[in-house]
């Protein structure tokens, strides 16, 4: 199948459904409230709602950077929930992942934190002695080129500027080839130009490599302009789960609470 | 809101009740040590005609001594010092990993680990020496190891907090990527603490070359064994000689090691 026909239609295999998914980090006090939730293996779909909602604690739980109270996260025809070990590294695998603070290893090539996507695939002595599949090699310079910084790949990641490290960011979660991509409020630490070009990139290389995006997201205008389906949860839960079109003013008063904020 | 909520004070009338006991107690104990110090006049009196007759026989330092004996001791003492150190990087590095707690989740292994640390430092090297010595047999092989046995402390310890404080973000990147724990090491740790590692490492073959230079006086090899010699023997000029030489190579060491550190970080 081709990435183009793959785009309309998404691909079911790629679908991800959380079952009530629940997060106590102190004991009778959920952050997650049995969140129920399926993401159709296409499109982006943004997450909104207030700071200490567990919008990152759900995007977190699914690849397991946080562990789950209860609940289940099936994909690809498992339950993430219950993985452990060697089984989990296999699904972490198919699952890239972005984040706010970037989080890329400062000390090591832009080239090199790109083939560190690869990590999961490469023999860990290997990767050690940098000895990296030519294939993969090929493919980070590929990226590279498509996120713009095919001039900055031997310069050390803490030569970069903020919006250039995310772009760095995107491209090692993309090198992974995944069936699903976590973007962890990628947007927060950029300024409003920088941000809408970091969403610009997700969405053109996720769309072309039919990859599904889940995002964390503060910024409701980036959210209603990038996003097919806009998820609002509030007090650790979904209040709100629609098409961009259907998020009105009322909604939002919903999901943030107040108004005097919303411009008239 | 009226004008007693308003008021501040550093400490509460409790704390600056136990703070004046604190220094009370200090004082006291000052006091006390003054009146049971067992000070002799006589010694102190004496000390700089001593002390001037010691330097006067040391002077001139016997110049000839250290083409013959001094020289091939003090090299000696640097490969003891280097071999020792070459040898703590491969004894302290598994140390320092499981006694780092973010790298090893087991609390048995971490207090193991701080177990062996605790020993390697609480004896010192002159004691590991002379264990070595009964090992080994007197020469450079048992200061070799002693070096690298007392070295394990220092640098398992630095190493273990130097990991500890490692920034949890590119790691948990890392671990988002599906990689096995010894890519997370060898990609995610070791490029944070690469620089710390060396550091350390160039600090204590610093202090190790301080350090050999007396593990002769217990028959562990290098320039102490020539040192203890001459003073048996009352041969002040070599002694003169030794001190130099063994103050000329601290010196030289402190430098070479600013030097390479400015270059690494």
């Amino acid at each position: 199948m081709t990435p183009n026909a793959r785009l309309g239609s998404g691909d079911p295999s790629r679908s991800l459904v959380i079952r009530r998914l629940r997060k106590e980090y102190v004991k009778g006090h959920p952050v997650l409230r049995d969140v129920d939730l399926t993401i159709e293996g296409r499109g982006i779909t943004a997450i909104i709602g207030p700071s200490g909602t567990g919008k990152s604690t759900l995007i977190r739980c699914i690849n397991r950077l946080v562990e789950p109270t209860a609940g289940e996260i099936l994909f690809m025809g498992q339950d993430i929930a219950r993985l452990r070990g060697r089984a989990l590294r296999m699904a972490r695998r198919r699952i890239g992942m972005v984040f706010q603070e970037y989080n890329l290893v400062e000390r090591l090539s832009v080239i090199e934190n790109l083939l560190c996507g690869r990590l999961g695939y490469v023999n860990p002595v290997a990767a050690w002695l940098r000895k990296f599949p030519a294939a993969d090699i090929a493919q980070a310079f590929d990226l590279l080129d498509a996120v713009g910084l095919g001039a900055f790949a031997h310069q050390r990641a803490d030569a970069l500027s903020g919006g250039q490290r995310q772009r760095v960011g995107i491209a090692r979660a993309l090198m992974q080839n995944p069936d699903l991509l976590l973007a962890d409020e990628p947007t927060s630490s950029l300024d409003p130009r920088t941000s809408v070009e970091i969403m610009e990139l997700i969405a053109a290389l996720a769309g072309r490599m039919g990859i599904p995006v889940i995002v964390n997201i503060h910024q409701v205008d980036i959210a209603r302009r990038f996003a097919t389906r806009i998820v609002g949860m509030a007090g650790g839960g979904v209040v709100f789960d629609g098409p961009p079109q259907t998020l009105g003013d009322d909604r939002l008063k919903s999901i943030y609470g107040g108004e005097g904020w919303l411009a008239t | 809101m009226n004008g007693d909520q308003r008021a501040w004070e550093r400490f509460t009338p409790r704390q600056r009740m136990a703070r004046f006991v604190a220094y009370f107690g200090m004082v006291a104990a000052v006091a006390v040590s003054l009146r049971t110090i067992e000070f002799i006049p006589e010694f102190l009196y004496d000390a700089p005609t001593q002390m001037a007759d010691l330097f006067r026989r040391m002077w001139p330092p016997d110049a000839k001594f250290y083409p013959t004996t001094v020289h091939g001791a003090l090299v000696e003492t640097l490969h003891i010092a280097t071999l020792g150190t070459v040898m703590t990087v491969f004894l302290a590095l598994p140390v320092g990993l499981l006694a780092a707690t973010n790298i090893t989740r087991s609390r048995t292994l971490n207090l193991f680990a701080h177990f062996i640390l605790v020993s390697s430092r609480s004896v010192n090297t002159l004691v590991w020496a002379l264990l070595f010595v009964a090992v080994f047999g007197p020469g450079a092989l048992a200061g070799t190891v002693a070096i690298a046995f007392r070295s394990i402390g220092f640098v398992g310890k630095l190493f273990a907090e130097a990991l500890e404080e490692a920034a949890p973000g590119p790691i948990e990147a890392l671990m988002a990527t599906g990689a096995p724990p010894a890519s997370v090491f060898t990609k995610g740790y070791w490029p944070q603490v690469q620089p710390a590692f060396w550091s350390i490492m160039l600090f204590r073959w610093d202090i190790n070359v301080r350090e050999s230079a007396v593990l002769g006086l217990v028959g562990a090899g290098g320039v102490g064994m020539v040192l203890d010699d001459a003073m048996n023997l009352f041969r002040w000029q070599q002694v003169a000689t030794v001190l130099l030489a063994i103050f000329a190579v601290v010196v030289a060491a402190e430098i070479a090691v600013n030097h390479i550190r400015k270059k690494i970080i």
